[in-house]
Parts: structure tokens; C-alpha cells; sequence
């Protein structure tokens, strides 16, 4: 226990000292608001939706979580770069352990920087008073979830990495169809049947969809089948990466 | 004196190139095991191999009765080890290192407070134990993790060129103590060195590895009665036809270069 602890403690002090990060990673999100939200939304509205940037919301505290938590692949291929990997991994410490204590620091990191977009959002036009206390607690458990996933999502594909240069590929490839091809910008009603399975194979639509259906009630799914698909994918990643870390030979 | 690592037909090639080559030899429990060879020559690879962090080709490996292959964990119970590269976490405090270190260990709370700072005083760091590791200098990194590498007081000790950038009395400071732990705790020690002095001042036995292969092992005053010599450093060349060199790079090294290549 005291094992995963130290190793989450360091993945949250090492964020909390990396200040550029923490403001880095909250651009990108605002940017998509603001763009969609105020470029896009009035078109948006006239086709049905009555509240766009209600909508949208989630789905970009979503995606802050979702590329925030995957950020931590990076850190692991520079652990591996700079040495700290061997000494982790010589430690009597189950790879499972390594694996979750990891995946849960991403996580948190990640949860913390989608909770500051979403107090940013409040500014762009948010509307806090449709949010009761039990909406937001359901709505932290999606995102806790999702940030869990990506972040053992990003650990599996990192781990046999030895250097960040194929990074970039994973985001553009992996990263960006998963975030826009899930209900993260869009109502996945009417949509064509090919795009509807992908985006029904997709878990991060069930994250989103659970995170929209906590902050504004208007799930698509039974929030029930939305957290038991998050959480069943996610333990299937932990698993495949504890396995993955027991291969590393450095 | 019972044997804790045992090693028979030990190879390890990647493709072609041929690392360690049916390398056997044994370490007594306790004793100082110096494993004395130029760069390149498969030292740094058998100590991942004993270590578990790499696999091997062939050959038979136990150590403290555990295989590194299959039996990984049981290993890691049992032994501590400061690399030859850095290996510690520059955006965390010094002591913060020393502390990440101890917990996966399991050491308990008032022990590894304790121990912390001793070993933080023992190495002169103390003083220093609230820096971040990046203001340090090399050598101060260096003596972190030496001190940090013998926290968990394990049954065996492995290191990988430990001295490497020491000035002369830091490191027979640094001896004094593993020796003295050595004794005390009945702490095996398997060192890699290509300082002859450190080897035969320092060891119970030394094997001399040369291309993957173990030329020859025995006490240092063994090794200079077989080859009638007076000192390690002759009896060194006279094993290996040449001087303990440098200009042959790490094998190990290049297979990494190439690997770097956006493999995946």
C-alpha cells in the first residue's frame, strides 16, 4: 500500500513543480471552447440544441482529462530516458502495484486540470446553477474513471518505447479519433451507422456521456452502464500493462 | 561458506554480437566479489542479468536461491544495487529520493528516518538533503546514490563501477562503509571495477572478464601466483595478452543507439 502511495506522491509533486504544464495543459481545452462553443454554437443552436456550450462543456473537461492522463506515457519513456525506470523496477514492488500506483497519479493530475476548465468554462458562459451535488459527485467519478483509463492506456503504449519520438504519432492517430469520434462535440443521434459503431466501441464516449449526464442530466446511456464500461475497460488496460511491465528488459 | 549466486554457461547475444559468452562462476555468501574487465567487456550486462533486468540467452542463474528469470520478485527481495548511469529523479528533493527509495522497500517509518539521515550525514549531504537533485554536481549525485543504494541494508549488494567520478578519499570513504557492512550484516558484495587498485585492495576474489568470457578467477595474491606477476595490473595483462583499455565501446550501448530509432 505504502508502495502505491510513494509512487502516486511523486507523479503529483513532480506536476505541481512543473508550473508551465499545468497552464500548457489548460490552452489547448479553452481554445476548443471558446472556438466551438462561441464560433460554432449558434449554428449549432438553430438545428436543435438548445444550449450548445451546456453540451459542450463536458465533453471538454473530457478531453482535458483524456490528454492529460495520456501525457503520462511521456513521463514514463523519460524515466526510462533518465535512468529513474531501472531503479523503480529493481524494486520488490508487484508490476501491478507500479502499474496502478502510476496510473493513479495520472489520474489525479488529470482530474485536477479537467476541475480548473471546468471553473474556466464558468466564465465562458457555464451555466453552474444546473449542477446539483450529487450531478458533480457522479460527474468526479467519470472523470476519476476516465483519467484512470487513459493514464493506464498511455502507460501500455509507452511502455515498450525507448524514446518520446513516436509520441506525437500515438496523440495524432490514437488520441485525436478516440476524443472526436466519441460524443465528446457532437449528439451521437442521427449519426451515420459506421461512425455510430465506432463510437459506440469507443469508451471514452461512455466517459463523456456519463460526465454530461452528471454536470447537465442529459446522458445518452444509463449512467450505471456508462461508469461499468469505463471501469471494466480500465481494469482490462491495468492488467495488459502490469503484464507489459513484468517484459521491460532495460 | 554457502553459495548465494551461482552462475553456469551464462550467455547473452543480441543477434550477432555475442555479450557474455558461457560465463560461469560462483560469490560466496559474504565475501567481496570484484568482477575486474575493460568497458565492453559484459560486466555491466551480467549485472542486469543477475539483477533482473534483462533476460539471458542461456545458461543457468540463481541468486539467493531464485532464478531472475522466472522468479523475479524473490530476487529483488534480496539484493540492492547502485548503476553505473544515474538512476535517481531530478525534479524530486534529495531527500525525497532517499524516502521513494525506502518505501518501496518496505522500510518502516522510524527506521527510514533514522537511516535516511545517516546515510545523508555519512555521504555529506545532510546539509543538502532539501535540494532538488538537478542543482546538484556529479559527484554529489553520485554519493546520493550510493548512500540511497544501501539504505535497505540488502543481503547482497551489487555495483556497477561505483566509484566512477569520485575523487581518491571519497572513495575509500565509501569503501570503509561497505565494508563495514559487509562484515556487520553479512552483506555479499559483487562489484564491477576496471580500477585494478579498487579490485585488489577491495576483494575477497576477483574473476577478470574479458570479451564476454571469464579468463581467470581467484584471490588477488591467486591470480598473481598463477601468472608469476607482482601486482593485479600484471597479472591482468598477462591474462589477457593487453592492458585494460577504454577504446572499445560498450556493445551493450550501441544495440540501445540503434534501438532508439522510433521503434515500437
Amino acid at each position: 500500500m505504502s508502495a502505491l502511495y510513494i509512487l502516486w506522491l511523486r507523479q503529483i509533486k513532480k506536476y505541481f513543480r512543473n508550473k508551465a504544464r499545468i497552464v500548457g495543459a489548460v490552452g489547448q481545452p479553452l481554445l476548443f471552447l471558446i472556438a466551438l462553443g462561441y464560433g460554432l454554437g449558434p449554428t449549432v443552436e438553430q438545428s436543435g440544441i438548445t444550449d450548445y456550450i451546456s453540451f459542450l462543456v463536458p465533453g471538454i473537461v473530457g478531453m482535458t482529462i483524456l490528454f492529460t492522463s495520456t501525457f503520462i506515457g511521456i513521463e514514463l519513456i523519460g524515466d526510462r530516458m533518465f535512468g529513474f525506470l531501472k531503479e523503480t523496477l529493481v524494486a520488490p514492488v508487484p508490476r501491478f502495484y507500479i502499474m496502478l500506483g502510476k496510473a493513479l497519479g495520472g489520474a489525479t493530475v488529470a482530474v485536477f486540470q479537467g476541475i480548473i476548465v471546468f471553473f474556466l468554462a464558468i466564465f465562458i458562459g457555464f451555466d453552474i446553477s444546473q449542477v446539483t451535488l450529487g450531478g458533480a459527485l457522479i460527474a468526479l467519478t467519470a472523470a476519476a474513471l476516465i483519467g484512470l483509463l487513459f493514464a493506464a492506456m498511455g502507460l501500455v503504449i509507452a511502455s515498450h518505447m525507448q524514446d518520446t519520438s513516436a509520441f506525437p504519432l500515438i496523440i495524432n492517430f490514437v488520441m485525436f479519433p478516440i476524443f472526436f469520434l466519441s460524443g465528446a462535440l457532437f449528439p451521437l443521434t442521427n449519426i451515420p451507422p459506421a461512425l455510430e459503431l465506432i463510437t459506440k466501441l469507443n469508451p471514452f464516449s461512455y466517459g463523456v456521456d456519463a460526465i454530461r449526464g452528471g454536470l447537465v442530466g442529459s446522458a445518452e446511456h444509463p449512467i450505471w452502464l456508462d461508469l461499468t464500461v469505463v471501469a471494466g475497460v480500465t481494469l482490462v488496460l491495468l492488467i495488459i500493462g502490469s503484464w507489459l511491465f513484468k517484459k521491460i528488459q532495460i | 561458506m554457502p553459495t548465494i549466486i551461482s552462475v553456469s554457461n551464462l550467455t547473452k547475444s543480441y543477434g550477432e554480437l555475442i555479450a557474455v559468452d558461457n560465463a560461469s562462476f560462483h560469490v560466496n555468501a559474504g565475501e567481496i566479489f570484484a568482477f575486474l574487465g575493460p568497458n565492453g567487456a559484459g560486466k555491466t550486462t551480467t549485472i542486469k542479468i543477475l539483477t533482473t533486468l534483462l533476460h539471458r540467452t542461456g545458461g543457468e542463474v540463481l541468486v539467493a536461491g531464485a532464478d531472475p528469470a522466472t522468479n523475479s520478485n524473490d530476487v529483488r527481495h534480496n539484493f540492492g544495487i547502485i548503476f553505473q548511469e544515474q538512476s535517481h529523479d531530478d525534479d524530486l528533493t534529495c531527500y525525497e529520493n532517499m524516502e521513494f527509495h525506502a518505501v518501496l522497500y518496505g522500510i518502516d517509518k522510524p527506521t527510514r528516518t533514522k537511516r535516511i539521515k545517516d546515510m545523508l550525514t555519512y555521504v555529506d549531504l545532510w546539509e543538502r538533503k532539501d535540494s532538488l537533485v538537478k542543482e546538484f554536481s556529479g559527484g554529489m549525485r553520485r554519493r546520493m546514490e550510493i548512500a540511497r543504494g544501501l539504505l535497505h541494508h540488502p543481503k547482497i549488494l551489487f555495483l556497477d563501477e561505483p566509484t566512477l567520478g569520485l575523487d581518491p578519499q571519497t572513495r575509500n570513504y565509501i569503501w570503509d562503509y561497505i565494508q563495514k557492512l559487509s562484515t556487520t550484516e553479512n552483506m555479499t558484495v559483487f562489484f564491477t571495477t576496471h580500477y585494478m587498485e579498487e579490485a585488489e585492495r577491495y576483494a575477497d576474489r576477483v574473476g577478470v572478464i574479458d570479451y564476454g568470457k571469464i579468463i581467470a578467477i581467484g584471490t588477488p595474491t591467486e591470480l598473481k601466483a598463477q601468472t608469476k606477476t607482482s601486482n593485479l595490473q600484471d597479472a591482468f595483462i598477462s591474462l589477457t595478452g593487453h592492458q585494460i583499455r577504454e577504446e572499445k565501446p560498450d556493445p551493450h550501448a550501441s544495440i540501445k543507439r540503434s534501438k532508439k530509432m522510433g521503434r515500437f
